[in-house]
């Protein structure tokens, strides 16, 4: 063997422990999913073919169906908001001033809070008698609802939940912002444009990118969203904030079927695609028309 | 600087935007402190102050709450804090190690398949949990590893998506004369990556260290899918167990044990916040 040919080996050598790990950890179990998701498979007798009688099923199942509207409903209003708050966060904070800097601790520290905590945090928040966001309401004279007993109240509070967490977007964009050159703020102001114009015209540009990356992560974080609602509404009232992973862990764990639970995973899978596909194409479109 | 509006009025309305800001995003962790220091009945009275009343019983008022929430006769918080302190160390020592090799080598060593390798590594970051968890059981299941604390920390230390990604981005970053000069004297890649690189990483280690600290710390869906025995719960099992228990648990006492498991990531955080918010740009920053 030449001494090129081992230098390449060498090379693999240095990788090995991640190839290892990628095909025991991340494609064995893909294609057992996809193996088990062709059969009828409580973990306690051996799996039954089926097919796909199990992909044909969920497209009969209404608690699938409700699982992935529910998901869609909760990201269509978790992201636009998290992509305009993190905005006016950012544009507030893109000051070099000692409280700037301490906001933007503040503002990043919810990232770190576990999410099983900050759940057990809001729980308390929202609580209908004793919570403080209604104590705040009855202060200014308004009646607070019971935030996660009533649909449509228990979706808002869970958006609420996740909008606290914007810290990595707020970081991302803030980053972004300080790219774009100065002179264009000045020539901006010349031109007798407000902050809001300036920040839509001249500081948008350089940031579309980087919002579009947290357009793409948030739609993934978005379809596995399942601690807050499982430990907060348990998916209820009415099923009204069950969501996509929740009822493929419920299918798992709780119902023994393994078949149809892999099934749902490789959906999610399918989902998550078309999804950053659309975004991609709407960005592309978006973007090819602006410029 | 860029936006500062052209009057003292504009920067002075900015600065109370910015308070009100803190404020909105402080108080949740602050209330929850707050109640936890707080007994029951005032707990739950609406008022809005921060201390229990009168306020030189907030020391004693807040060594009860603790001291319930720790000799809790069915939720053993102790025993769980030393399970999660085990099984993340385990997996941050295992991932470091293993991450790092991998890093380098993708970065500096050549081989076949590398482009594909880095693509595919990027993807399974895109690849959520609840998509493996399934599988992932009927593997552990088999491999007898249900009924250990192996499935939370195992595969870390065969490598970890992200933290190869940072550390490939780090080496990536290093002068190719390094390795150049390095080789003429006559350095294998092991000696160049053990003596040069591995040094030069302390910072970008410090920061895999953290972030996959935080990571392992704060998951619950791992725990909640693959421990199922109760004396190996980790924390964020223990609190949830502790909030569903039978009979409700008092506000105070559920704040008292949210506010011990924050605790350690947020001084963790607090000290070292400033590498927390650059690493979440690395994440960010592509071709």
């Amino acid at each position: 063997m030449s001494a090129a040919g081992r230098s390449r080996f060498a090379g693999l050598l240095w990788v090995s422990p991640w190839l290892v790990g990628l095909c025991v950890f991340f494609l064995a179990p893909m294609g057992l999913g996809a193996y088990y998701s062709m059969t009828n498979y409580s973990m306690l007798e051996p799996p039954l073919w089926v097919g796909l009688d199990n992909y044909t099923s969920l497209l009969k199942d209404d608690v699938f169906k409700q699982a992935v509207l529910n998901t869609i409903i909760y990201a269509a209003f978790v992201i636009p908001l998290s992509v305009v708050l993190a905005l006016a966060i950012a544009g507030l904070l893109d000051v070099d001033s000692r409280l700037s800097r301490l906001v933007r601790v503040l503002v990043f520290t919810p990232t770190v809070v576990p999410l099983v905590a900050s759940a057990m945090i809001w729980l308390w928040l929202f609580n209908g008698d004793h919570g403080l966001i209604n104590a705040f309401l009855h202060m200014i004279g308004i009646s607070g609802p019971n935030w996660l007993g009533e649909r449509g109240f228990a979706m808002g509070a869970l958006v609420i939940m996740a909008l606290w967490s914007i810290g990595q977007p707020v970081v991302i964009y803030l980053a972004a912002l300080q790219d774009v050159p100065r002179e264009l703020y000045e020539a901006g102001q010349l031109d007798g444009m407000g902050p809001i114009r300036r920040f839509v015209h001249v500081a948008m540009p350089s940031i579309a990118p980087a919002v579009f990356f947290n357009v793409i992560i948030q739609t993934i974080t978005a379809w596995q969203v399942f601690a807050a609602p499982y430990i907060m509404t348990e998916g209820g009232p009415d099923r009204s904030t069950y969501f996509y992973s929740h009822y493929l862990y419920d299918n798992a764990f709780l119902f023994q079927r393994m078949g149809y639970a892999s099934a749902m995973a490789w959906v999610q899978l399918m989902l998550i695609a078309v999804c950053i596909l659309a975004i991609y194409a709407v960005t592309r479109k978006l973007w090819s028309t602006d410029t | 600087m860029s936006l500062r509006g052209p009057n003292p009025a504009a920067r002075v309305t900015r600065s109370l935007l910015m308070l009100v800001v803190a404020i909105i995003f402080a108080m949740p962790l602050v209330w929850m402190a707050a109640t936890s220091i707080k007994p029951e009945s005032q707990a739950m009275s609406q008022g809005l102050s921060l201390l229990p009343d009168p306020v030189t019983s907030a020391p004693s008022q807040a060594m009860e709450n603790y001291e319930a929430v720790l000799e809790d006769p069915t939720v053993d918080f102790p025993l769980y804090m030393r399970n999660t302190i085990v099984v993340v160390a385990l997996g941050v020592f295992g991932c470091v190690i293993s991450s790092v090799v991998v890093a380098y080598g993708l970065a500096r060593v050549p081989m076949p398949g590398r482009k594909p390798l880095i693509v595919i590594t990027i993807g399974t970051m895109l690849i959520p949990f609840p998509v493996l968890m399934a599988p992932l059981f009927m593997l552990y299941a088999k491999l007898g590893w249900i009924g250990t604390f192996l499935p939370l920390y195992a595969q870390f230390w065969l490598g970890n998506a992200f933290s190869i990604f940072l550390l490939h981005q780090f080496f990536k970053s290093l002068p190719k004369e390094l390795d150049e000069a390095a080789s003429i004297d006559g350095c294998s890649h092991w000696q160049t990556f053990r003596h040069i690189a591995l040094p030069l990483s302390r910072n970008a280690l410090a920061v895999v260290v953290l972030l996959h600290f935080t990571y392992m710390w704060n998951d619950f869906l791992a725990p909640l899918v693959f421990i199922v025995d109760r004396e190996q719960f980790t924390l964020m099992l223990g609190l949830q167990l502790y909030q569903s228990k039978a009979g409700q648990t008092p506000w105070n006492l559920l704040m008292a044990a949210s506010t011990m498991t924050v605790l350690p990531v947020l001084v963790v955080f607090v000290l070292t916040n400033r590498l927390f918010t650059r690493s979440s740009l690395s994440g960010s920053v592509k071709g």
